[in-house]
């Protein structure tokens, strides 16, 4: 009974966890500019790793194997912010880079 | 469960592909290329669990390692166009803040 | 010294763990061989941490009530950018802010400027001295951080004293 709850559990996680990677990508390809793709992605580095490692997790139990998980976990989620902020300050240091606030609503009327 | 996972995976590695394939501008590529490096770790995870065997799980941790250093030294080799700088000497660039 | 040991420490558990041998003589003592060479190398390196007091966030309430409420916040930014980037009309308004951190030390400041990185729709940009500069996705998640309820939790974190 307990076996069923969780491996049903641990199916939702890892489906919405796809589902949120998959909107982060779609979300990758949809955004205008560089820095709102920024945001985009990490969507994907959040929520998606964070669901589809929590189904693993629930599927594995209390062993070495879910401590092994939780540091992937932990790993990610901590380099994830950094180097998205070394890619934001790095784009906004360079001078080629268009304008940060290109695409701000209203959008600018073309001349 | 753990296929349709891996399907999904997959899916969203080929969007982040297409971005790194479609710029426009380096670091579009760069973040694409990071956003694949996540998603390949997922993937081993997850293609441990589909065979079976949990060792997978090491390969991933160590592939989290090696491409978030990867991205973060592209990054510097972008930048500053010398892997080697170490970064605290004079003429550091100047951020506009 | 105490850096030393703890660094050690630190490193075999995470090699316990990591490896799951725990009744082989042998491999214990290569385990614990090569993390004393890690932190060799990190002494030759100087790299291990020469912070003065190793654990300066005290655990206090709001320390362990943060963690919870930064995930939830994540879950919350996570479905409203979702939305926004299913949504066909695309409804974003990219914004640049500044923001005045009124935590003291740096630990504190590099846990907000992370704590909005980690939110999506949010991205520091930038941090100098005192000042964080923010992209936001949308005008209302500018406008949430400047309101400054993290802000005010991550102070809060850092210990009242």
């Amino acid at each position: 009974m307990i076996d069923a709850l969780l491996d049903l559990l641990s199916g939702l996680s890892l489906l919405a966890g796809v589902a949120f990677a998959v909107i982060g990508g779609v979300g990758l390809l949809r955004m205008p500019d560089f820095y709102t793709r920024l945001h985009a992605a990490s969507i994907t580095d959040t929520l998606g790793v964070g669901l589809i490692v929590l189904g693993l997790i629930l599927q594995a139990g209390w062993t070495l194997v879910t401590v092994k998980l939780l540091l992937i976990l932990a790993f990610l989620w901590f380099t994830g912010p950094v180097a998205t902020h070394a890619l934001a300050r790095a784009a906004l240091a360079d001078p080629d880079q268009p304008d940060p606030l290109l695409h701000r609503e209203p959008p600018p009327s073309k001349p | 469960m753990f296929v349709a996972a891996a399907l999904g995976a997959l899916v969203c590695m080929i969007l982040a592909m297409a971005r790194a394939v479609l710029g426009p501008t380096v670091y579009d590529r760069i973040m694409a290329v990071n956003s694949f490096g996540t998603l390949t770790v997922l993937l081993i995870a997850v293609l441990g669990f589909v065979s079976g065997r949990p060792d997978f799980l090491d390969i991933a941790l160590v592939y989290a390692f090696i491409s978030f250093i990867g991205t973060i030294a592209v990054l510097k080799f972008i930048r500053y166009g010398d892997m080697g700088w170490p970064g605290n000497i004079a003429e550091e660039p100047q951020d506009d803040l | 010294m105490l850096h030393a040991l703890l660094l050690w420490v630190f490193c075999f558990g995470l090699w316990l763990l990591l490896s799951g041998y725990f009744d082989a003589p042998l491999l214990l003592a290569f385990g614990a061989l090569s993390c004393a060479l890690v932190v060799f190398v990190g002494w030759r390196a100087e790299v291990i941490d020469p912070e003065e007091k190793p654990l300066r966030l005290r655990l206090n309430p709001s320390f362990i009530a943060y963690w919870p409420w930064l995930l939830w916040q994540i879950v919350l930014a996570n479905l409203d950018v979702a939305k926004r980037i299913i949504d066909p009309k695309l409804p974003i308004s990219p914004t640049l802010i500044t923001l005045k951190p009124s935590q003291r030390g740096d630990l504190g400041r590099v846990i907000y400027a992370n704590s909005i990185t980690l939110t999506p729709g949010t991205v520091t940009t930038a941090l100098k001295g005192d000042t964080l500069q923010v992209h936001a996705l949308t005008r209302e998640g500018a406008d949430a951080l400047l309101e400054g309820d993290m802000d005010r939790r991550v102070s809060r974190l850092e210990g009242g004293g």
